[in-house]
């Protein structure tokens, strides 16, 4: 279980949340050319092509990590599987890379309308609206740690972390939270 | 903080990426028939520029891609950047 490893209670503070989302399946995918788009149809959406941007339908979400280099969540955990056998047929002959690393990293959500102040605590991205839209995702670091931030809507952020890196990073949003009475 | 432009990502703070060294050194396509000394020259030799110095970074906390800089190694202005692979761009 995920709570016997890392603490997943909410954390409440004035106008701002962070809470440990449910879990994914996450599959990182790595290819070029027409690996990319065969990968877009086993997946049931095609990888966004602009960079640091994610892509969703359904339960299902892209995220762009790199040129080529993508982060594939799929809300259903359990179809994780489907999508790999998928890829194995579609992506036949094709040299490509897809890990299923589900279980390398949780995701947190940090909503409320001070989600932006606390990340910029560790963080010296520009997370205004327009330097950092919904939509716009991005491997960063957080005070020493490395971790993925995708803005979901104006005032929430997905956040994928190491599992290893996660007492860490949810320490530090706590320690920028408690401006705000956590 | 410097704010290094990522040709892949834009422009972003220094503390996502790491230091590669120099810029466009090739290995010999045939290390055997070369002289110690010329070996060596590949393996040690840079070129300590105070001025104008192209070299690798990597983006490692962002995309992880290697890219090419051209820096001023006295002003820490950042001249061009350009994807590995391309040549550096003229007159930089």
């Amino acid at each position: 279980m995920l709570s016997d490893i890392v603490e997943t209670t909410p954390i409440d503070a004035n106008g701002v949340r962070l809470e440990t989302l449910p879990a994914f399946g996450r599959l990182n995918f790595r290819g070029r050319g027409a690996a990319v788009s065969a990968m877009g149809e086993a997946f049931g959406l095609a990888l966004p092509q602009e960079a640091c941007r994610a892509a969703i339908s359904g339960s299902r979400a892209a995220l762009w990590l790199g040129p080529d280099e993508w982060l594939l969540l799929l809300m259903l955990p359990s179809d994780t599987d489907a999508v790999i056998a998928a890829a194995a047929t579609s992506l036949a002959g094709q040299p490509h890379s897809l890990v299923d690393i589900s279980e390398r990293q949780y995701a947190l959500g940090l909503s409320g309308r001070q989600a932006a102040t606390v990340l910029a605590g560790g963080n010296p991205l520009d997370f205004d609206l327009r330097a950092f839209p919904v939509g716009m995702c991005t491997r960063t670091v957080m005070g020493k740690a490395e971790l993925a931030i995708w803005r979901t809507e104006p005032d929430r952020f997905h956040i994928e972390v190491w599992r290893s890196f996660a007492p860490y990073i949810r320490g530090f949003l706590r320690e920028h939270m408690r401006e705000f009475g956590a | 903080m410097l704010i290094i432009p990522c040709p892949h990502c834009g422009p972003r703070p220094e503390l996502e990426f790491r230091y590669g060294g120099q810029a466009h050194i090739a290995r010999p396509v045939d290390p055997s028939p070369l002289t110690d000394q010329e070996w060596a020259s590949f393996l040690y030799s840079r070129d300590n520029e105070r001025g104008i110095h192209a070299e690798r970074w990597r983006h490692i906390h962002g995309c992880a891609r290697f890219f090419n800089v051209v820096r001023d190694t006295t002003t820490d202005q950042i001249l061009a950047s350009y994807k590995t692979g391309e040549a550096r761009p003229e007159g930089v």
